[in-house]
C-alpha cells in the first residue's frame, strides 16, 4: 500500500490543496454563504467577517461567487479533458497497433491541426459557433485531443515494437488481448501523468477564453470570468480580480505537482509494479 | 623506485576505495561501494588487464587512475600515485594536467566519444597541443605516423575526414591513436574491441598490440573477455563485485588459475556435446529462401535452404548483417519470403503469421536476446509461464498452477519465483523464465536468438548447460542463432555459416570445422580468439603466410 | 557536394512549410463554415427579410459553392486584398497595418529580454544542476507554466501601474510618441510576455544543454585534460547551438501566441486584440485574416527552426 509519508512534500500539498478545491467544487450549494447572484452589499467592499474576500464588480459575495465558478471551471475542464482522452487515446492506439493508411490520414490530420495555435484556432471556430457550454467542452476536448492522440500513438508504438509483443503475436493472441492485455497496463503511468497536464491546460485554456469574453457567458461565470468582471477594478488599486486568478493558479500548480510526482514514480517501465 | 622486476614504477594503486549514490526511484538515495580494497602497481611499459563481469567495478578502477569518477562516483579512500605523486592530492589544475598527457583513454564507443562537429585530426592532436607538448606541425607528423602504424587505409587524408565517415573498427584504432599522440605513460583502454564485429576485433586489437609494444607505453586493458585480454596483457587482475579475486601474471592465470572463480571463467565454454547424427527427415526444412525488407528492395536474405532434424541443433553463425535473425523472421512468419518455402514434419508452412493454425505456433517457439524486454514487465513469472498454458491446452486454475510450478523446477528456478515480477529477476533468471515459456508450449523446435549474449559468460554457461539438458529431456530441436563460435562448439549438431544473406557453409559440426574451409569460414574461424597465450600472434602470422601464399 | 544536399533539404523543407499553410488556410476556411448561417445574415441580422438575404448573398457571391469561395478568398489573400471588415466596412489590410506592426514591436521586446535571459539562466541550471540555483529555476519555472497569463498581467499592473505609479496601466501606443515613450509604454506588457515564454525557454534550453553536456565526446574532452571553458567552447558549444536556437524560435512562436492575451490586459492596440474584438463581433472575415497571419508567423518560426537544425547538423553538412 502508498505510504502517505513518503510522497513528497511538493506532492503531498497538490493533493491536499487539488482535493479541497474539488471538494468545494462538489459541494458548493452546501457550503457557499450566500445565493450566487445574491447583492450582499457595496462594489468592491473589501474583507470582513462577513465576506472572506470581499464583495464584487456589482456587490456580490466573492467567496460565494469563487466557489460556484470553481464549480464550472472544474466541471468544463474536466469534462472537456476526458473527451480529449478517450477521443486522443482510443485514436492513437488504434493507429499504432493497425497501421496502414489509417495511421498515415490520423497522424497527418494531427499535424495539420497542431500546426496552427491552439488558441487562434480555438478562437476562429468560436467566431461561427453559438457560445454554449457544449460548444466549449467539444471545442477545447477535441483540439487538445490531437497531443493526446501524439503521445498514445507514441508510447503504443514503442510498446508494439517490444519482443513481449511480438511474443505474444507469435503465441497467436488476438488483437484484443494485445491491445489490453500487453500494451494498456504499460501505456497507463505516462498517459495518467499526461491526464494531469492536460487537465492543467484545459483549465488555463477555458479561464483565457472566459477572460477574452468567448468562453463561459453571463449571468454564469467561472474563474476566467469572474477576472474578467473584477479586472476594472485592478487601476482602483482593488485586487479582487487577483483571486479568481490566484485561484486557477494555485490548482494548476498543483494538479502539475502531483502529475510530476507521478511521473517520476512510474517513469520507469523496467521498473516493475507502479507501488513497488 | 624501482619494483621487483627491476623496472620503474609507473602507477601504485593503494587500498582503493570508490563508492557512489544510487538514485533508485522512490526511494531515499543511498551510498553503494563499488570498489572496495584494491592494490597493485605498474610498472613503466608494461599491460595490465583488468577482467570482471558486469559490475566488477573494472571501468571505475581504470578511471580513477585518472582521477575521475564518472556519474556521482567518488573516490573515497586509499591512494593513486602516478609517476611518484598521489593524485588524489592534486587540485583540479593538476588533474588536467594528468590527463591527455601523463594518462590517456580510449573508449569502448569510438563512435559516441568523438565530437561529431571536429575533423578527426583536430580532435587527434588537441591534448598534445593544449598541453603543449608538441606544435600542430609536430603533433599532425606524429599522428599521421601513427595512424600509418595502426594500419589505418590513407594516413595522410583519414584525419581530414569527420568521426560519422569512417566505420567503427577505424574510429576505434583513430582513438587509439588520439590516446597516444600526446606520448602519455599511460593508456587506459576501457573495452575498446567489445562493440566490434569478431573478425574487425582482431585487426584491431593486434594493431593496438603492436602500438603499445613500439611506443613502451603502460596500459591497462579493460574487458569481460578473458581470452581477449590473454592476447594484449603481461598481467591480468580478476575482479568480481569491487574486490579483486587473483592477480598474476597472465600465464598463470590462464594456465594455473589459483581461485575458483578464476577457473570458472577459464574454462568457460568448454562444455562437451557429442555430436548427434543427421536423422532422415527433418522436422524444420528451409527451402531456396529469399527474403527482403522494403517491398523487396533491401534484399537481406538469398537462396537459403537449411534443415534442422527432430532433438537436433542446427547453429546458425553470422556477424552483424549476414541476415541470421531475418532467418528466424522468415520462419516464424514475421516476414513472409519472397521466395522459397518452410516446411515443418514435411507439409509446408503458410508463409505469413496470421494464415497459421494455432498447432502450427505451438510447436515452433522463440526465446529472445534481451530477456528484460521479452517478458511484460507487468505480468508475474506465474501470468508470463502459465498463459501458453490457458492458451494451448486450456489449462487453468491449480492445474495451471502446478505445471507452472513443475516448470519452474525444470528450470531450476523453484516455485517461490511464482509472484515475482521481471524487474526482481536478474538476468540468468530472466533468460530461464523466457525458456519455461516456451517449454510450456510443449514445442517440436526453438528459436534461440542471441540468447546468450547478452549475459556474462559464467550465467550464460549455465543457460546453454540447462538448454542442452533440456534437449535430452523433451527432445525438441533448436535453430540456434548466435555470433559467437565458443557457443557453436558447445552446443551444435549441424553448423550454417552466413554472410551477407547467404549460407556460404552448412553442414554436420565436423564438416564445417574440419578444413579445407572457404575464405569467410577460414576468417571467422581465425578471427575468435581463444584461452591461449601467444594466439594472437600465431594468427596474424597465419594470415600473414596465407597473403604472402595468394 | 555536401551543400547541394543541404539545399534540397532546406528546400524540401521550405515546400514543406509553404504547402502546410495552404492547408491551413484552407482548414481556417473550413472552421468558419462549419455551421449554417451566413455573412449576409451576421451583416443584416436575425430580422432581415429573406428578399434582403438573398441580393446580399448574390453580391457578396455566396451562393458559389465553399470551394469556390475559398480559391477566390485565397486569391485575394495572396495578392494582399484581406477583403473588408463586416462590423465597419473599412478594408481589413490597412487596419491590419498598423496593429501587426505594434504587436511585432512588443513581441520584438519581449524576445531581445527574455531570449539571453533564458539562456542564461538555463546555463546556470546546467552549471549548478541539483544545486539550490537549479531547484530555485525549476520551481519558478514549474510554477509560471501553471500561471495564467492574466494572473502574471494583473499583478504586475496593480503593484507597478497602480501602486507605484511607474508605468501606465493602459498601455497606448500611437505614432507620434518618440520611441522611449513607446517602450515605456510596453514595459509591463512585455514584462508580463517574458514572464511567460521565460520559463518554458529556460527549461528547453536546460535540457538541450544538459543532452549535449551528457554526451560521450565531452567526457572525452574532460580526459584530455581540457578546461571547463575550453571544453564549453570547442566541444558543448558547437553542438549545443542547433537545439538552443531551435529552443528559442519555437518559444518565439509560443510568444507570438501569447501576445493575444497580454494584449487583451494592457488594452495594447496589436493584432491580438484586434481578433479577439472581431471574435465578439463574430466578424469572420476578419478572423480568417488575422487567424491566417497568426499560423503564418507560427509555421514560419517553426519551419526556421527546422532549417537551422539541418544546416547545423555536421553529418548533412558533410556526407559520407
Amino acid at each position: 500500500m502508498l505510504d502517505i509519508r513518503q510522497i513528497p512534500i511538493g506532492a503531498l500539498l497538490g493533493l491536499i490543496i487539488t482535493t479541497l478545491l474539488v471538494l468545494s467544487a462538489i459541494l458548493a450549494p452546501l457550503i457557499a454563504p450566500y445565493g450566487i447572484g445574491q447583492i450582499v452589499g457595496g462594489v468592491w467592499e473589501p474583507a470582513t467577517s462577513e465576506h472572506w474576500l470581499g464583495t464584487d464588480n456589482l456587490g456580490r459575495d466573492l467567496l460565494t461567487r469563487m466557489i460556484y465558478g470553481g464549480r464550472i471551471t472544474i466541471f468544463i475542464a474536466a469534462l472537456a479533458t476526458a473527451l480529449s482522452f478517450i477521443l486522443g487515446s482510443v485514436l492513437g492506439f488504434t493507429a499504432a497497433v493497425v497501421g496502414g493508411w489509417f495511421d498515415t490520414i490520423m497522424s497527418r490530420l494531427v499535424d495539420l491541426l497542431m500546426s496552427i495555435p491552439t488558441l487562434i484556432f480555438g478562437l476562429v471556430v468560436l467566431s461561427v459557433l453559438p457560445s454554449s457550454t457544449l460548444t466549449l467542452i467539444l471545442v477545447m476536448g477535441i483540439l487538445d485531443s490531437t497531443r493526446v492522440y501524439r503521445l498514445a500513438r507514441a508510447v503504443a508504438v514503442d510498446i508494439n515494437v517490444m519482443d513481449f509483443v511480438e511474443a505474444a503475436k507469435l503465441r497467436g493472441e488476438g488483437r484484443a488481448w494485445i491491445i489490453f492485455r500487453e500494451i494498456l497496463p504499460n501505456a497507463l503511468s505516462p498517459l495518467v501523468a499526461e491526464l494531469g497536464l492536460r487537465f492543467i491546460f484545459a483549465v488555463l485554456f477555458l479561464s483565457a477564453l472566459s477572460f477574452l469574453g468567448l468562453g463561459v457567458q453571463p449571468p454564469e461565470s467561472d474563474w476566467g470570468g469572474m477576472v474578467r468582471e473584477n479586472k476594472e477594478g485592478i487601476v482602483f488599486g482593488i485586487p479582487a480580480a487577483l483571486i479568481p486568478a490566484g485561484a486557477i493558479a494555485a490548482l494548476s500548480i498543483s494538479v502539475n505537482l502531483v502529475a510530476d510526482w507521478v511521473l517520476n514514480r512510474t517513469s520507469d517501465l523496467k521498473g516493475g509494479r507502479g507501488n513497488a | 623506485m624501482p619494483d621487483a622486476g627491476g623496472t620503474e614504477t609507473l602507477l601504485d594503486i593503494r587500498d582503493l576505495r570508490i563508492e557512489a549514490t544510487v538514485y533508485a526511484p522512490g526511494e531515499d538515495p543511498r551510498d553503494v561501494v563499488i570498489v572496495d580494497g584494491i592494490s597493485f602497481k605498474l610498472a613503466k611499459g608494461r599491460v595490465l588487464g583488468l577482467i570482471g563481469e558486469s559490475g566488477a567495478g573494472k571501468s571505475t578502477i581504470g578511471l580513477s587512475s585518472m582521477g575521475y569518477g564518472r556519474g556521482g562516483v567518488r573516490i573515497t579512500g586509499g591512494e593513486i600515485i602516478v609517476n611518484g605523486r598521489d593524485i588524489r592530492k592534486l587540485g583540479p589544475r593538476g588533474l588536467r594536467k594528468l590527463r591527455g598527457s601523463e594518462v590517456c583513454y580510449v573508449a569502448q564507443s569510438a563512435a559516441a566519444a568523438f565530437n561529431p562537429a571536429h575533423k578527426l585530426m583536430d580532435q587527434v592532436v588537441e591534448a598534445a597541443l593544449r598541453h603543449g607538448t608538441a606544435n600542430r606541425r609536430e603533433a599532425e607528423a606524429r599522428a599521421v605516423e601513427l595512424f600509418r602504424k595502426l594500419s589505418l587505409p590513407n594516413p595522410e587524408t583519414i584525419g581530414k575526414r569527420y568521426p560519422h565517415q569512417v566505420s567503427g573498427g577505424q574510429l576505434q584504432r583513430v582513438m587509439t591513436a588520439m590516446a597516444l599522440c600526446s606520448k602519455p605513460d599511460l593508456i587506459v583502454f576501457d573495452e575498446p574491441t567489445t562493440a566490434l564485429d569478431v573478425t574487425t576485433q582482431i585487426d584491431v586489437l593486434a594493431a593496438i598490440k603492436d602500438a603499445i609494444a613500439d611506443t613502451h607505453v603502460a596500459a591497462l586493458y579493460i574487458t569481460h573477455d578473458l581470452a581477449v585480454v590473454a592476447q594484449v596483457s603481461d598481467e591480468i587482475m580478476v575482479l568480481r563485485h569491487g574486490k579483486m579475486i587473483e592477480h598474476g601474471e597472465t600465464r598463470q592465470i590462464i594456465e594455473a588459475p589459483r581461485k575458483d572463480y578464476t577457473k570458472a571463467l577459464v574454462s568457460v565454454r568448454s562444455i562437451e556435446h557429442e555430436e548427434k547424427k543427421p536423422a532422415t527427415q527433418p522436422i524444420l526444412r528451409v527451402e531456396d529462401v529469399t527474403a527482403a525488407y522494403g517491398g523487396g528492395v533491401v534484399r537481406v536474405l538469398q537462396d537459403v535452404s537449411v534443415d534442422i532434424f527432430p532433438g537436433q541443433t542446427l547453429a546458425v553463425v553470422g556477424e552483424s548483417g549476414s541476415g541470421k535473425s531475418t532467418l528466424a523472421r522468415v520462419i516464424t512468419g514475421l516476414l513472409p519470403p519472397l521466395e522459397g518455402t518452410v516446411s515443418f514434419e514435411g507439409r509446408p508452412l503458410p508463409p505469413r503469421l496470421a494464415n497459421r493454425t494455432k498447432d502450427d505456433l505451438r510447436e515452433l517457439q522463440m526465446i529472445y536476446q534481451m530477456a528484460d524486454v521479452a517478458m511484460n514487465p507487468r505480468q508475474t513469472v506465474k501470468t508470463i509461464i502459465g498463459r501458453p498454458l490457458e492458451f494451448y491446452f486450456g489449462m487453468r486454475g491449480a492445474e495451471r498452477d502446478r505445471r507452472v510450478a513443475e516448470l519452474l523446477e525444470e528450470i531450476e528456478m523453484g516455485k517461490g519465483f511464482a509472484d515475482r515480477y521481471p524487474a526482481e529477476l536478474s538476468g540468468g533468471q530472466k533468460q530461464r523464465v523466457c525458456i519455461a515459456r516456451a517449454l510450456a508450449a510443449k514445442p517440436k523446435l526453438i528459436i534461440c536468438d542471441e540468447v546468450t549474449s547478452a549475459l556474462d559468460p559464467l550465467v550464460a554457461d549455465g543457460i546453454l548447460k540447462l538448454l542442452l539438458d533440456l534437449q535430452k529431456r523433451e527432445d525438441v530441436a533448436y535453430l540456434f542463432i548466435t555470433h559467437d563460435l565458443a557457443t557453436v562448439r558447445a552446443i551444435a549438431d549441424s553448423i550454417a555459416v552466413m554472410y551477407q544473406g547467404k549460407v556460404v557453409r552448412y553442414g554436420t559440426k565436423t564438416e564445417v570445422l574440419t578444413p579445407p574451409y572457404d575464405d569467410y569460414t577460414e576468417l571467422l574461424l581465425s578471427s575468435v580468439p581463444e584461452m591461449e597465450v601467444g594466439w594472437l600472434e600465431k594468427a596474424i602470422a597465419g594470415r600473414r603466410m596465407e597473403a604472402a601464399g595468394n | 557536394m555536401g551543400s547541394s544536399r543541404i539545399l534540397i533539404l532546406i528546400a524540401q523543407r521550405i515546400a514543406m512549410g509553404v504547402l502546410l499553410l495552404f492547408a491551413v488556410s484552407a482548414l481556417i476556411f473550413a472552421g468558419t463554415q462549419i455551421l449554417p448561417g451566413d455573412v449576409a445574415q451576421s451583416i443584416l441580422g436575425q430580422a432581415a427579410t429573406p428578399q434582403a438575404l438573398a441580393n446580399l448573398r448574390e453580391e457578396l457571391g455566396l451562393n458559389d459553392p465553399a470551394i469556390v469561395r475559398y480559391f477566390r478568398w485565397l486569391g485575394g489573400v495572396l495578392t494582399g486584398d484581406l477583403g473588408t471588415a463586416l462590423s465597419n466596412g473599412r478594408d481589413i489590410a490597412s487596419s491590419l497595418e498598423d496593429r501587426l506592426g505594434n504587436t511585432l514591436f512588443l513581441a520584438a521586446i519581449a524576445a531581445i529580454v527574455s531570449v539571453p535571459l533564458a539562456i542564461l539562466l538555463g546555463l546556470l541550471a546546467v552549471r549548478y544542476r541539483n544545486g539550490a540555483i537549479d531547484k530555485i529555476i525549476s520551481g519558478l519555472a514549474l510554477a509560471s507554466t501553471s500561471l495564467p497569463e492574466f494572473f502574471i498581467g494583473y499583478v504586475l499592473m496593480l503593484f507597478f501601474a497602480v501602486k507605484l505609479q511607474w508605468f501606465p496601466s493602459v498601455s497606448t501606443v500611437y505614432d507620434t510618441m518618440s520611441f522611449v515613450e513607446k517602450l515605456r509604454a510596453v514595459a509591463l506588457p512585455a514584462t508580463a510576455l517574458t514572464f511567460v515564454v521565460l520559463a518554458h525557454m529556460m527549461r528547453m534550453t536546460r535540457a538541450a544543454i544538459l543532452n549535449v553536456m551528457q554526451s560521450a565526446y565531452i567526457e572525452t574532452a574532460e580526459l584530455k585534460g581540457l578546461s571547463p571553458f575550453q571544453i564549453i567552447r570547442r566541444h558543448a558549444f558547437p553542438n549545443a547551438v542547433a537545439p538552443i536556437v531551435n529552443v528559442v524560435m519555437l518559444n518565439l512562436a509560443y510568444l507570438v501566441v501569447g501576445v493575444v492575451v497580454i494584449e487583451v490586459i494592457f488594452v495594447y492596440p496589436g493584432l491580438g486584440q484586434y481578433l479577439v474584438d472581431h471574435v465578439t463581433k463574430r466578424d469572420v472575415p476578419v478572423v480568417q485574416a488575422v487567424g491566417l497571419i497568426f499560423a503564418a508567423v507560427y509555421i514560419g518560426l517553426n519551419m526556421i527552426a527546422d532549417i537551422v537544425a539541418i544546416l547545423a547538423n555536421p553529418r548533412l553538412r558533410n556526407p559520407r
